[in-house]
């Protein structure tokens, strides 16, 4: 009902609760118990740490170039939570929450931001494609996942993130559409950070919202406050069981990048402080805390506590995979075929005997 | 053994594989109701009906792109493109998933998919409807990328290519869907990675792969006129390359000419013809040549685009530099 109901083409947006924690919209607040209220706060938070434990090791050398997280945490959390253990999440490359609640460990996030392919070797069990770094790309494999799903009569949905710069991508647009023309049980999921590295919302679209493209393809378009872990959760399971029933769906979530794009990355070249303070106000950590403390579901002291467990868990994850994670020389040829072809087994062979040589 | 079309040849191997893996799909431009742009699938849909056979939008990238996410969750899809000069739409796609999802996985992903079409100068069709693009496609690991030309070839190659847990890019032409061949009843598999004999010889070595093989078959009767007993060694498939078959000619014949209808610059032919150099170097008696199509876009007036292509002239002519006859 709250997909069919919702027109994009009124520029509104759907929010559960508000900035001070209170619940604005207690008809659309997911049925939730109290332990799972805290599994959704305690997973923002430990994707909050880990970001920032990620931001400190790659300053110190110790990671690649890292794509930061801060202040999406509930349309990660949120969108993730919604899935079921089958449905398939589809990622872009900035889902850190979804990721946790998908299952991919924290070691192995590490070590794929360490720059090692075993990262995304998640195991069959875990319904998660790598990131795929060209924009939008992963949005087609996301509706041929949903295919599939169909094909076999199975009824899992396929959840499929990219940002407010992917829907300017041919591919996203070819997506949907076949999408939409197939029927296929797909969620695609739009964090609007408002920036693309640093071009604004406003120089990628005309369109007065992002959800309102939906409805060119014939789906439902959705647009939610996307720092309201609350609204994200029910216009997700809503979408994501009107998807498996009737067809896609289109879910903008409406929030902020309060960090760089990456760390490749400097903000204060294209933003001012004035345009990111508002956004601190809406934080959806700080939001999600107020409602907890309100309902008496969380103690001040708590919060320290279980900040310092997250950050000793990140570090342990790191110092786990941290040297041991470098990829030996033969495995950059064996993981491109099924089998390594003639030409690869005299490739690594001369490398090998070169490398041999050079030591002597 | 009963002669079909190249044509047929492939159309029975989308069906027997379809038949008998449930897994196995066709998807593309016009491939359903209307059987084709070139009637390769005809009759597929009314057999195996519409969950195998599926009409797409005109979307190259789009429906490369879901063939790509269905392949990585187990189902095996056949991609047609109309052309291959449309796959260049579609060619991120095949470049930066199809080919790198089970390196970037650490091997968890396969990529069973075939990506298949005509390729390489047609007639009458210009620029950007008529060219030969296996270098390009070649040039990138992880893809495999066969070149039959011929019917008992195509059937082979494109069966291996459906059960293959690799992307395969399946290179057909326009101008040989009707030429005919023997192809038995019963079944058979062509490996990747041997190359074929087409004609056995002694002097020189002409080796090609494509559509070329039939003006290289030609060539090689105008030789014999002039006494040269000429090899044409068929590569058949590129990526993996059967070097051994190239080396094992040239060792006999001491001499070779490459032809390869794509463009001269960084190409499938000037890679093999670098090989022969690099490998073979102490066996030659001259310099490898190369007959490649002219280093320009297709022009669309018929004499030309013939002019533009090789021709069996044009690689006469380079057996006779090779063989220092005048």
């Amino acid at each position: 009902m709250l997909i069919e109901q919702f027109n994009p083409l009124e520029d509104k947006m759907i929010q559960v609760m508000d900035e001070n924690g209170e619940i604005v919209n207690a008809d659309l607040m997911p049925d939730l118990k109290s332990e799972e209220i805290l599994e959704l706060y305690k997973t923002m938070l430990k994707a909050r740490t880990i970001d920032s434990a990620a931001l400190s090791l790659q300053r110190q050398g110790r990671l690649l170039t890292y794509a930061p997280n801060l202040g999406q945490e509930a349309a990660q959390v949120g969108s993730g939570y919604a899935l079921k253990k089958t449905d398939w999440a589809v990622s872009a490359f900035r889902e850190l929450g979804m990721w946790l609640i998908k299952g991919w460990t924290i070691e192995k996030i590490f070590q794929y931001w360490y720059g090692s392919e075993w990262g995304s070797h998640f195991g069959e069990e875990i319904r998660l494609l790598p990131i795929s770094v060209p924009i939008s790309s992963q949005l087609s494999h996301a509706v041929g996942i949903a295919m599939a799903a169909k094909f076999r009569g199975e009824s899992d949905a396929v959840i499929a993130y990219t940002g407010d710069g992917g829907t300017s991508q041919g591919e996203f647009h070819e997506a949907l559409n076949f999408a939409a023309v197939y029927k296929t049980p797909n969620v695609f999921f739009i964090q609007n950070n408002q920036f693309a590295i640093s071009i604004p919302s406003s120089k990628q679209t005309a369109s007065k919202n992002l959800a309102v493209k939906a409805l060119a393809y014939g789906m439902p378009g959705i647009k939610v406050d996307g720092n309201d872990v609350f609204a994200v959760l029910a216009v997700t399971r809503a979408a994501l069981e009107y998807a498996i029933k009737e067809g896609p769906v289109l879910i903008e979530a409406y929030t902020f990048r309060m960090g760089a794009h990456t760390t490749s990355d400097d903000p204060s070249k294209y933003r001012t402080d004035e345009e990111v303070e508002p956004w601190k106000k809406r934080d959806p950590m700080l939001r999600l805390e107020k409602y907890l403390l309100q309902n008496d579901l969380l103690k001040e002291a708590d919060i320290e506590h279980l900040k310092t467990s997250f950050q000793e868990e990140a570090m342990a994850a790191y110092q786990s995979i941290e040297h041991t994670s470098d990829t030996e020389i033969e495995e950059i040829f064996s993981h491109h075929y099924a089998e390594m072809t003639p030409q690869l087994e005299e490739q690594l062979a001369d490398y090998l005997a070169f490398v041999e040589r050079s030591q002597r | 053994m009963p002669e079909i079309t190249f044509r047929e040849a492939i159309r029975q191997a989308i069906d027997e594989e379809i038949a008998r893996d449930e897994r196995v799909f066709i998807l593309g431009e016009e491939v359903a109701q209307y059987d084709g742009a070139y009637k390769v699938t005809q009759g597929l849909l009314s057999k195996h009906g519409e969950k195998r056979v599926i009409d797409t939008p005109i979307a190259e990238e789009g429906f490369t792109g879901i063939a790509v996410g269905a392949a990585m969750v187990g189902l095996r899809p056949i991609v047609e493109w109309m052309t291959f000069n449309f796959s260049l739409m579609a060619y991120d796609t095949v470049v930066n998933s199809a080919a790198k999802m089970r390196y970037m996985s650490g091997g968890q992903f396969s990529m069973p998919i075939v990506f298949r079409g005509p390729n390489g100068p047609a007639e009458y069709l210009a620029s950007q409807h008529s060219q030969a693009l296996q270098s390009i496609y070649a040039h990138i690991p992880g893809l495999k990328v066969v070149t039959p030309a011929t019917p008992y070839d195509a059937k082979g190659l494109l069966k291996t290519a459906i059960r293959d847990d690799n992307p395969v890019i399946f290179m057909e032409a326009e101008m040989m869907y009707n030429l005919k061949g023997e192809v038995p009843e019963e079944e058979y598999l062509i490996p990747f990675g041997e190359a074929d004999i087409k004609r056995e010889g002694k002097d020189i070595s002409l080796i090609v792969h494509a559509k070329p093989l039939h003006m290289v078959l030609k060539a090689a009767e105008q030789l014999e006129k002039l006494g040269v007993d000429a090899e044409v060694v068929d590569l058949r498939s590129i990526r993996p390359l059967d070097e051994k078959a190239i080396y094992d000619s040239v060792k006999k014949t001491n001499r070779a000419v490459v032809i390869d209808e794509s463009w001269p610059f960084a190409s499938v032919g000037s890679h093999v013809a670098w090989l022969i150099s690099r490998n073979c170097f102490d066996l030659l008696d001259a310099p490898v040549e190369l007959v490649s199509s002219e280093d320009v876009p297709m022009p669309y007036n018929h004499k030309l685009e013939l002019a533009a292509q090789p021709t069996v002239d044009k690689i006469v002519a380079a057996a006779k530099e090779v063989l220092y006859l005048k």
